[in-house]
């Protein structure tokens, strides 16, 4: 099982959300956060007083998928959240040791 | 120009009698012969106009403020406005009415201690009843007129130390500074004829140099004396929420109405030729403003649009009396674009920290407005005050009223600053301005969110 973190731009997230929908997806968390990249931040003019914000306004999607489904769902992601300008953001993968459905109790695969 | 209408009313005088004969074309529907008797169109627009101005100070000058400051000091700017509001009502009871608009011991064309300051036989509003006249309207309503215009200008030079005062050294500075600056500068201007500007012929309608150039000048001086907010200018301090600066500024506009139209102090041509050219200079300084900002920054902003019609309605307010709508619509323009500079390149070049440009917008629209109001007036340049024969002779007349306020304003002030910072202490600590004025001076919070 992988663990992925996506961070993309938030008027992409409908978007995002259909395309893993097709790969087969059953559920995501999603959060408003803020961060930078090489995007930077942007700059803010009050009467001539340019302030930097280093931080922008992202979202991040979390979900848990199978080993067979990583493939797919990172490509679904990429594609969907792609304008090819920067600050598009970034798909991290990580090994999911252990899924627990706490209603059911079901472990790993079967939690999915 | 209030003083001149004082003059054809119930003190008349020889005073300028040539301006007076262009006002009269004006104001001719209201002059009665002999003793003027109340007039009640004249009286419900003044009432009217009364709490427009009002309305400028709280909530619209308190908003536009409060919106631009940071939200942890929002409440403290809200507070300066509505405790000067109630400070200067009851000063204005006590002597400020009596140092401003008595006439007693005034000769005109005679310059005395009563060309300056008022005498203080009307402290307490002595000697005013429910039938007292101020030409057609009562003198209650005068009174109260005036009031406004007491409140508004100190109110106006809080943008200056926004962030960092201390409540009580607000409240000590404004109240010497009504006194000592504010008061002696109306009864200069407005008081009638044997005053010392208006014995001058300084055209000033409704208040460019007794409340902006005034209030703008003490602003400069005030956040020099002062110093910077801590972490300025490399910490960011932008607005935290432009929402109430616009409504705020919108307030303002509206206001300004009162302010204008009602400096005629009657319901007639005059006032509505005033409320006309105050919308077309307002909206040529916005457009300006947004204009060269749209041109240089690449972006118009919310922020800039709203400044630019501030700067419009100052500078219009010593014309508002006498210019047309052609001469108001180029003095819109020209405030807009000069206002944008001041505020946005000139303050940064000189390292200032004037937080909301009382001096970038107040005090150099005003003496843009105040000097340019003299040509303006000009029959020749579309105004009309057939007592201005030569755009530029009225140029210097102006400049001597403009050059005077300032430094009026500037060594009194300085003065008074000084003395409140020596005795009571002008600035709060490091960590009441760290933590925010909000919570250290009033300890409540603006946004319980």
């Amino acid at each position: 099982m992988k663990w992925i973190t996506a961070v993309i731009k938030p008027f992409k997230l409908d978007e995002v959300r259909e395309a893993l929908a097709e790969a087969g997806v059953q559920g995501m968390t999603v959060t408003e956060v803020k961060g930078f990249g090489r995007q930077h931040g942007h700059t803010e003019l009050y009467r001539g007083a340019e302030y930097v914000v280093d931080f922008l306004p992202k979202l991040k999607i979390e979900l848990a998928v199978t080993d067979e489904q990583v493939e797919q769902a990172v490509e679904a992601i990429g594609n969907a959240a792609r304008t090819g300008k920067v600050g598009d953001g970034k798909i991290f993968v990580a090994a999911l040791e252990q899924v627990v459905r706490i209603r059911t109790q079901e472990v790993d695969a079967d939690a999915l | 120009m209030r003083s001149e209408k004082r003059g054809t009313g119930r003190v008349r005088g020889p005073v300028r009698v040539a301006l007076l004969h262009g006002l009269l074309a004006l104001a001719a529907p209201v002059q009665a012969q002999g003793a003027p008797t109340l007039n009640g169109g004249d009286t419900a627009w003044m009432l009217t106009a009364t709490m427009l101005v009002l309305l400028m100070t709280i909530p619209g000058l308190a908003l536009f403020y409060g919106g631009m400051v940071r939200a942890k000091n929002l409440l403290s700017v809200l507070m300066q406005c509505f405790a000067i509001t109630a400070l200067v009502s009851v000063l204005w009871l006590l002597y400020g009415y009596s140092l401003a608009f008595s006439t007693a011991g005034m000769q005109a064309g005679a310059v005395n201690l009563h060309s300056i300051v008022g005498a203080l036989d009307r402290a307490l509003l002595a000697g005013l009843k429910p039938d007292s006249l101020y030409n057609t309207v009562p003198e209650s309503v005068f009174v109260m007129f005036q009031l406004t215009f007491a409140i508004i200008t100190p109110a106006l030079i809080v943008g200056a130390f926004a962030e960092r005062m201390k409540f009580s050294a607000l409240l000590w500075f404004s109240g010497l500074w009504l006194t000592v600056v504010y008061l002696p500068m109306a009864h200069m201007v407005w008081s009638g004829p044997g005053s010392l500007l208006g014995d001058l012929g300084v055209l000033d309608f409704a208040g460019g140099t007794v409340v902006h150039i005034n209030a703008g000048i003490a602003g400069l001086v005030a956040c020099l004396v002062i110093g910077k907010r801590r972490g300025y200018p490399a910490t960011p301090m932008p607005p935290h929420n432009l929402g109430y600066t616009v409504v705020g500024g919108s307030l303002l506009w509206l206001g300004w109405f009162g302010f204008n139209a009602g400096s005629a102090v009657a319901a007639n041509g005059s006032a509505g030729m005033a409320m006309l050219v105050t919308q077309i200079a307002t909206a040529g300084a916005a457009l300006g403003w947004m204009a060269v900002e749209w041109a240089l920054h690449g972006r118009p902003s919310v922020l800039g649009i709203v400044s630019g019609a501030v700067a419009g309605l100052v500078a219009v307010t010593p014309a508002a009396g006498t210019a047309g709508p052609g001469g108001a619509l180029l003095l819109g323009i020209a405030a807009g674009v000069a206002c944008f500079f001041t505020a946005t390149r000139l303050k940064r070049r000189l390292g200032y920290d004037d937080s909301l440009d009382v001096f970038g917008v107040h005090a150099v629209a005003g003496i843009l407005g105040g000097l340019l109001t003299g040509p303006l007036a000009s029959p020749a340049l579309g105004g009309f005050d057939a007592a201005v024969a030569s755009p530029l002779a009225q140029l210097w007349v102006q400049a001597k009223g403009v050059g005077f306020t300032i430094a009026w304003s500037a060594v009194l002030s300085l003065v008074l600053l000084k003395l409140v910072d020596w005795t009571v202490g002008l600035r709060v600590s490091e960590e009441q301005e760290q933590v925010g004025l909000d919570l250290s001076l009033h300890e409540e919070r603006g946004y319980n969110l």
